[in-house]
Formats: structure tokens, C-alpha cells, sequence
């Protein structure tokens, strides 16, 4: 892919090695264009134009409110994330690595996967109180089971012929574990944190919406009830901002570090 | 055990390698049992150089794997040299080296906690890998892997050292020049070593001792042991050895 994608950029001359950050921005302002026209035709309260948006975000960040409802979501969303991929790896790995133990914890994880989180938090409130702690473990427990079967599929895919020569050079476990087993898992790491943050932070407004007092999901439902669209859409936005930036500036250079070891043309 | 005259001091710990393998079966996919070594038995003194040769799939592979503990379901005994105190490094078929280290730490990872910092210059010079040290195994063609593997199995300083088939799909120009550093790294320490081979030649100029074996069920076809030092081994004493061997042991060359 990355090959003829290499080749067609080849051919066209200079516009062409302009393309991906220009593309990018066009791609952007086209879907803003968009935005800012059907608002115009439409021209109701409930499709505010881009300029009304920002005024909104305006409004809010002034006073500090914004950032703080921002900072405490990622502050949920962080938390919920470490304890899923902690808790979700170990299990998956084990189940990946001993047959036994999958095939009885399977018919759980199939049902863990198909609780639906409304379920989750509503219980988690119910049973926890509505506290932190039941915030973030609601968040976490609808992760962990799709964080479970990524990793399950790394533990089962580990090169065994690898495994025999940390054996033969007596490695131990400590040295197989991060030379040999988790630069292996390091793909499945990858993709169970993407799919996870995005699915983390929308799960994080909805428990926010449900039992606490401050949050992105918070302000939305306030604003839900003063139906105010153009707030709605400004929180909305600058937290997808803010993942956009950890994308950019955390996963993405996390990511190039720990795959420079692969071939050039395999990055993609 | 004929072959004690030699000059060179035997290393790798007191004691050779006993092998005495009396039954080894697999489970088949079909649920039926394969029996892959009838009977296999030999030693190798220490500090000397054996070969094993046998016809396709007749369990010299799996002999080597009960020999380094990968395969503990079998029946018979071990002996291993410094009665399995010492380390034993292992060069397999395909090079087996972690794709997301350098060459120098794939070799640095397998050294022995106390001897973690050691200078690993020389082994590395001898072998020509200097300038690959920081090099990742993705960058490097077969035959570098391959020396980068036999490095790892040198650096330890094992007691024994087991090879398979550790210049198969090479070049035979390569394979040539490998064998040849092989001798070199071992004879500046002669270990215990075990290597299996479809190829005489490089049997008869690399050991002191090859081990015929039949077809499977493995079993002893027969033991060759070679005096010649190997410094002393040239074109022609190798082709009087290949024919003699050829002889005796009808279909192997």
C-alpha cells in the first residue's frame, strides 16, 4: 500500500510532496464549509453557525470553566485507561497463553463484551454509590473486555521458535517478558488503545451525564436542558481537540519509537 | 573415543555430552502415535566437534531439541558436559534473533547476568559484524544473521554447543566462508559441540565424530571418528575421507 502510494507521489511532480498536510487542511475546510452553509439554509437555533460555536467555546474558556470540566474528563478517561489495559492485558495475555483457562473464562468475556454500558454504570452507581471510584471502575469495566481479546490474539500469535531460544539462553522470566513477549504484543498494545481511548471517552460523558457534578458530559447535559446547541458542540469539540493532540504528540511517537525497528516500508 | 591424542586442550567443563535416547513418540494430528527414535545412543568427548547425519525426518532435529530441554516427553537419559552446570548455546536452523533489537543487544541479552558487560570486540571482529553492532536484524541478509546467531552461541562461552543445520540455505560460496569461521571461533575454544547436517562435506571438515543414523524410527547406523586435526585437513585428505565414508555407509554422500 504504502509502496504504490510511494510510486503514485513519485510520479506527479511538486504538488504531490506538498500532498498530506494540504490534503489534510482541505479535507477540513471542506467539511466546515459544509457546516457553515447548511447553518446559513438552515438558519435555526438548533444548527448554530461556526462563528456562534466559537463564541461559545469563547464564553466558557474565559472564565476557566471549560478547561476544568476538560481536565476532569481526561482526568476519568487517563484513570479508566490505565486500569483497562492493565487489567484487560494480563488477563488476555493468560487466556492467550493457556488453553484451559480461555475456555472457561470465554462464555464470561462473551458476556462482559455484550453488557451494555448504560447496564454497567447504572450498576456501578447503584452498588458503588455515585463516587469517583465508581466512575472509573464503570469506564474501565466496559473496556476491559475488548482490551481482553486484542491481547488474547497477541498471546496467541507469540513466535514460538523465539520463545525456545529465550529458554535455551535462559532468559527468565523477567527478561523474556520484555525482550521477547511484549515487543510482540506491542501491534495488539497499539490497536486495543486506539479503539480503547475513543471508546473511553465517550463512555466517560455518559457515566459524567449519569452521577457526576463536573465533566464534559456534565456541561453537555446541562446545556442539553438549556438547549443551547452551540455549547454543546464547542465542549464537544475541544475535547475531541484535546485527543487529537494526544494522538499526535503521545501515540503517535510512542508508536514510531517502538516500531523503528521494522522495515521502512512496513511503517505504512 | 579414540581420538584423545589431540593436541588442542579439551574445554567446556569436565565430561563430554552423553546421549542415550531410548524411545521418543509423537502424537500425530490423527490422533495415532509416530515414533520418531527408535534407539539413539552416543557420546562426544569433551571439548570435541560431532556431527549428526541422517535421511530426512528421521528425528536428528528432535534429538537436538531433547538435548537442549525443549522436549522433556522421552525416554532415556542425558548426560550433559560440566554435568549441566554449564550454559548451552544453541544455533538453529533459521537464525532466531529478536527483530526489535540491535545485533549487539540480541547477543549482549543472551550473556549471563555476571557477565553482562563483558567486550564483546573480539568475537565481533573475528566474525566481521563490527560495523552491523547497531544494525537491526530486518537490515541484515541471511548469511549476517547467521553469523550473528553463531556470535550469540559464542559469546556465552558454553559448555556446549548445539547447531542445526546452521548453514542450510546459504549460497555455497557463503556457506564456505562460514564454516570457515566456525572452525576459527571454535578452535580458539573448543566446546563440546553438536551440530546436525544433510552435508558430508562439511561433516567431514568440520568434526571429530559423525553419527550415522537410519531412517526413521531413528536408530545407529554407524560412528566415524576423525583424527585429523583440523588444521591438516586439505582438498585432497578430504575426498580419500568422502570416498572411504562413501563406502562404508552406502547412500550418504
Amino acid at each position: 500500500m504504502a509502496l504504490e502510494l510511494d510510486r503514485v507521489a513519485a510520479d506527479r511532480s511538486i504538488p504531490s510532496r506538498l500532498a498530506p498536510g494540504i490534503v489534510t487542511l482541505l479535507s477540513l475546510a471542506g467539511l466546515l464549509a459544509i457546516w457553515w452553509i447548511a447553518a446559513i439554509v438552515a438558519d435555526s437555533r438548533v444548527l448554530p453557525a461556526p462563528p456562534a460555536v466559537a463564541e461559545a467555546f469563547w464564553r466558557d474558556a474565559r472564565t476557566g470553566e471549560l478547561f476544568f470540566h476538560l481536565a476532569m474528563t481526561l482526568m476519568r478517561v487517563a484513570g479508566a485507561f490505565v486500569i483497562a489495559m492493565a487489567v484487560g492485558s494480563a488477563i488476555g495475555i493468560v487466556l492467550g497463553m493457556n488453553r484451559e483457562a480461555n475456555r472457561f473464562f470465554d462464555p464470561w468475556l462473551i458476556l462482559f463484551l455484550n453488557v451494555p454500558a448504560l447496564v454497567i454504570i447504572v450498576l456501578a452507581y447503584i452498588w458503588f454509590g455515585l463516587n469517583e471510584a465508581a466512575a472509573i471502575g464503570a469506564i474501565a469495566v466496559n473496556k476491559i473486555p475488548n482490551a481482553v481479546v486484542t491481547l488474547r490474539e497477541g498471546a496467541r500469535a507469540l513466535d514460538r521458535d523465539l520463545e525456545e531460544m529465550a529458554k535455551v539462553y535462559r532468559f527468565g522470566p523477567a527478561k523474556t517478558l520484555r525482550h521477547v513477549i511484549l515487543p510482540q504484543l506491542q501491534p495488539y498494545f497499539a490497536a486495543a488503545s486506539r479503539s480503547g481511548i475513543s471508546l473511553i471517552w465517550k463512555i466517560a460523558l455518559v457515566v459524567e451525564l449519569l452521577g457526576r457534578s463536573n465533566g464534559v458530559g456534565f456541561q453537555i447535559n446541562l446545556y442539553f436542558q438549556l438547549f443551547d446547541v452551540a455549547a454543546i458542540l464547542a465542549y464537544t469539540l475541544a475535547f475531541v481537540a484535546v485527543m487529537l493532540i494526544i494522538e499526535f504528540l503521545l501515540v503517535q511517537p510512542f508508536e514510531a519509537h517502538s516500531t523503528r525497528w521494522r522495515p521502512r516500508r512496513a511503517r505504512g | 573415543m579414540s581420538n584423545l591424542s589431540k593436541p588442542i586442550p579439551p574445554a567446556g567443563g569436565p565430561g563430554g555430552l552423553a546421549v542415550e535416547i531410548r524411545g521418543k513418540t509423537f502424537r500425530g494430528a490423527d490422533g495415532g502415535d509416530v515414533r520418531a527414535i527408535e534407539n539413539v545412543a552416543f557420546e562426544v568427548a569433551a571439548g570435541r566437534f560431532a556431527t549428526l547425519i541422517g535421511p530426512s525426518g528421521c528425528g536428528k532435529t528432535t534429538t537436538l531439541r531433547i538435548i537442549l530441554g525443549l522436549d522433556p516427553d522421552f525416554k532415556g537419559r542425558l548426560k550433559l558436559p560440566a554435568d549441566g552446570a554449564g550454559r548451552v548455546a544453541a544455533v538453529f536452523q533459521e537464525p532466531r534473533l529478536l527483530p526489535w533489537r540491535s545485533v549487539e543487544e540480541n547477543v549482549r541479552l543472551a550473556l549471563p547476568e555476571e557477565d553482562a558487560g563483558r567486550d564483546l570486540d573480539p568475537l565481533f571482529a573475528t566474525l566481521g559484524l563490527t560495523e552491523m553492532r547497531s544494525r537491526y536484524p530486518s537490515e541484515l541478509s541471511l548469511g549476517l544473521a547467521r553469523r550473528v546467531s553463531l556470535a550469540r552461541a559464542f559469546a556465552i562461552r558454553p559448555s556446549l554447543l548445539i547447531l542445526d543445520e546452521p548453514f542450510v540455505s546459504l549460497d555455497e560460496q557463503t556457506a564456505t566462508r562460514l564454516r570457515k569461521l566456525l572452525i576459527e571461533v571454535w578452535s580458539a575454544r573448543p566446546t563440546t559441540a553438536l551440530m546436525v547436517t544433510h552435508n558430508l562435506r562439511e561433516a567431514v571438515q568440520l568434526s571429530d565424530r559423525i553419527v550415522f543414523l537410519t531412517e526413521r524410527p531413528a536408530r545407529i547406523r554407524g560412528v566415524h571418528d576423525i583424527v585429523t586435526p583440523h588444521g591438516e585437513r586439505d582438498t585432497r585428505w578430504r575426498e580419500t575421507t568422502l570416498s572411504v565414508i562413501a563406502k562404508r555407509y552406502s547412500g550418504v554422500l
